[in-house]
């Protein structure tokens, strides 16, 4: 793209971050620059560090459940269900119907309110303030949703083992819907505000451009995987909960405004993601069964030995929990694999070349957020 | 008596009888005075404006909390910024650092001296008062520059020389565009300008002939190009430069450099309106007997016509993301400037084929033909 001189008499090192408006969160980069042109990026991550598996030694498998909201903030109900979902597979509990139908939902309402912020703060680092607001403005809407469920607008904890600490009523399902009518047109008039901005396009269309092979090599899942053109989705290709009976495509990067998996195909696919969780969401309504929420389970959960791995579909990548347990109430070992971790890696590789504009484009093209690079 | 400094002067010398340079002083620092101050609520008060109708565009409220409104909003972060502590950092240029605030408020504020209110209210109407206007305020640059560099930080070093770049290129699409301006009428005083022009849309220079059509959209997009607003807010550029040269100015200085820019977006609004649309011009059954009516109802007029575009460019800052360097500077030199070239042809064939005649004027002389 630009013509990279290295030349080492003439190179500036910027230090962007740890409170850089554009990073989002405590996030460190170093920047070797020649004038506004990168040269390479370090990033520098652990500021956030909190111990989140380390203290998953420390405390009972229910116990655990608050800290993996403070995994990723953003999509919390994503990282309590993935880990319930680990907990039971760990001990072979069998969840109720309503009860995973309750956390596809959970899910889906989650990845809404995920992707819509994500929109908004890319459009904020390119300068437009004032989608970012639309967005929170929608965003709030769903977190009442959240509210009237569990109690919580933004670390909600809403997962039991073995099932949902709560049942949704007739009321809360019409409400969500009339909100999810008013997110199909704020959804158009974000499309004409941001989307289909001139400004907006040419600075987002062939920057950062990720290929296939080079998003598998760095292990990036979720939209930025699906934004160069592969079409795995694990609510598809390794299906959990019930998502195979809910009909939805797997949104891909088209490559529409210029090549594909540049940073105009990752907002693209979060935009199109938004409205199928709205379809799927729906269809989730209309066919909720009845019956229990949580399964019968023993007071104190002590999992056989063994070890799992079971990963979700976060709004983030891939999601995965890796417990081992050696047969007592408290797990031996936690692992958690995150999509920004996996995503982080890649900024020296593409970030090589961009201008510093450009950067704070792919970074938030990215959806990097900070707690989730470092637990 | 287009010079009110020298009506204040004559005043003073028929009633108080006291010397002619002293007298010549005292007006000059009092009309300074009155003129200077009325920016700086023009200043204050576009703050304020912004915030609210940021407020409105972004389905919120705003600041409705100091005084009816929130009018008052402006004089509360104005004494917040005064009083904070004037932070300058170790290892920054003191003398520089200090000084860069004030190069920027003399910049704009010195445009102020041309710009008409109505057709007695102006400072001085000098004979090179377009090319005045457009010089004085590239003083903000130096000023940018100036504080960019002396702050000893990389994130305001960036944006002053993105700044400085910025400010010298579009300054030349707009100069050409105004150059049609100065082809019709044949004078750089801007008051023979809005003489020219009359009081209804037609007799405007906006609807002159097609390269000043064009012509003002130049203008207007490389003078908010030269002011930093949004899409072209590269040097301050939040998301990517922190704040861009003014990352290290923290209570008075950093508002100096604020109300600089917001009396800019008057200067130009009103720049706009001077050249484009008729300036303080009104219709001629509202010139009344009173002299000071008259100029009243000019003043009002002016100031409506320059805060419907002090409106557009809130409303472009509030809506637009921004554009990337490159994409600027391509901007500029590759469309703009070339458009401003063949706008100044149309506009000096017209006004070689049809005498000066508007577009609209030659029209309807076919017509009534």
């Amino acid at each position: 793209m630009y013509e990279l001189e290295k030349n080492n008499d003439n190179t500036m090192t910027l230090n962007m971050g740890p409170h850089h408006p554009s990073t989002h969160g405590v996030l460190r980069f170093i920047l070797e620059m020649d004038g506004e042109i990168i040269l390479s990026v370090k990033p520098d991550v652990g500021y956030l560090h909190r111990s989140i598996e380390k203290i998953g030694e420390r405390v009972t498998y229910p116990a655990f459940m608050p800290y993996t909201d403070r995994v990723d903030y953003v999509a919390a109900a994503n990282c309590n269900v993935g880990y319930a979902l680990a907990v039971e597979k760990l001990m072979g509990i069998e969840t109720p119907e309503r009860a995973q139908y309750l956390r596809v939902i959970v899910s889906e309402l989650n990845r809404i309110i995920s992707h819509l912020l994500m929109t908004g703060v890319l459009a904020m680092d390119l300068g437009a303030y004032t989608p970012f607001l639309h967005a929170v403005r929608e965003r709030e809407k769903i977190n009442d949703i959240f509210e009237i469920l569990c109690g919580a607008r933004l670390t909600y904890n809403l997962a039991t083992i073995g099932g949902m600490p709560f049942d949704i009523k007739e009321t809360t399902i019409r409400k969500c819907l009339e909100i999810l009518e008013g997110l199909k047109k704020f959804l158009k008039e974000f499309d004409d505000l941001v989307t289909n901005n001139a400004i907006f396009i040419s600075r987002l269309a062939n920057i950062g451009v990720i290929d296939k092979e080079t998003a598998k090599a760095f292990m990036l899942s979720g939209p930025n995987l699906r934004a160069a053109g592969a079409h795995w989705d694990l609510r598809k290709n390794e299906t959990y909960f019930l998502y195979d009976r809910f009909k939805f495509d797997i949104a891909v990067g088209s490559g529409k405004a210029g090549t594909l998996g540049d940073s105009y195909d990752r907002f693209s696919v979060r935009m199109k993601e938004i409205e199928t969780s709205i379809s799927i969401l729906e269809q989730a309504f209309k066919s909720l069964p009845s019956g229990e929420v949580q399964a019968k389970l023993p007071k104190t959960l002590k999992p056989p030995k063994g070890e799992v791995y079971v990963r979700t579909e976060s709004a983030r990548g891939e999601l995965g929990y890796y417990i081992i347990s050696d047969g007592t109430a408290k797990a031996s070992r936690i692992k958690i694999r995150t999509g920004s971790f996996a995503a982080i890696s890649i900024l020296d590789k593409i970030g090589r070349g961009l201008m510093l504009s450009d950067l704070v484009a792919f970074m938030a093209s990215l959806d990097l957020i900070a707690p989730e690079i470092d637990r | 008596m287009n010079n009110i400094a020298i009506t204040l002067h004559n005043f003073i010398i028929e009633n108080f009888g006291i010397d002619i340079n002293l007298s010549l002083a005292i007006s000059y620092f009092l009309i300074a005075l009155i003129f200077w101050s009325f920016l700086g609520v023009i200043g204050g008060l576009l703050t304020f404006l912004e915030r609210r109708v940021a407020g409105r565009i972004q389905s919120r409220i705003g600041p409705n909390r100091v005084g009816p409104q929130g009018i008052f909003q402006m004089l509360a972060d104005g004494i917040k910024l005064v009083l904070k502590e004037d932070l300058i950092p170790a290892l920054a240029d003191k003398p520089l650092f200090r000084m860069a605030p004030y190069l920027c408020v003399i910049g704009v504020f010195s445009a102020l001296v041309v710009i008409p209110f109505s057709s007695d209210i102006v400072v001085a109407d000098l004979n090179v008062g377009v090319l005045y206007a457009l010089a004085i305020t590239t003083m903000v640059v130096m000023g940018i520059l100036m504080g960019s560099w002396a702050s000893n930080n990389k994130w305001s070093l960036l944006g002053g020389l993105r700044s400085a770049a910025q400010i010298v290129s579009y300054e030349i699409p707009a100069a050409l565009s105004v150059l049609s301006i100065v082809l019709i009428t044949g004078s750089l005083s801007m008051q023979d300008i809005i003489r020219a022009q009359g009081a209804w849309p037609h007799q405007w220079f906006f609807f002159h002939n097609p390269g000043t059509f064009v012509a003002f959209f130049i203008f207007f997009t490389s003078a908010l190009a030269e002011n930093n607003r949004v899409p072209f807010d590269i040097p301050e550029a939040e998301s990517e430069l922190v704040a861009g040269y003014n990352t290290e100015y923290s209570g008075m200085r950093f508002s100096f450099f604020f109300l600089a820019e917001f009396a800019n977006v008057f200067i130009i609004s009103s720049l706009a309106v001077i050249f484009f649309f008729g300036g303080w011009q009104i219709p001629h059954f509202l010139i009344s007997e009173n002299h000071i009516i008259t100029n009243i109802i000019m003043i009002a007029n002016f100031l409506f016509k320059t805060f419907v575009f002090i409106f557009i460019v809130l409303w472009l800052r509030w809506t637009l993301p921004r554009l990337r360097v490159d994409q600027l500077m391509t901007m500029c030199w590759k469309y703009l400037i070339p458009i401003s070239f063949i706008c100044l042809c149309i506009t000096a064939s017209f006004v070689l084929f049809f005498g000066g005649k508007s577009m609209i004027a030659v029209f309807i002389g076919r017509i009534t033909q």
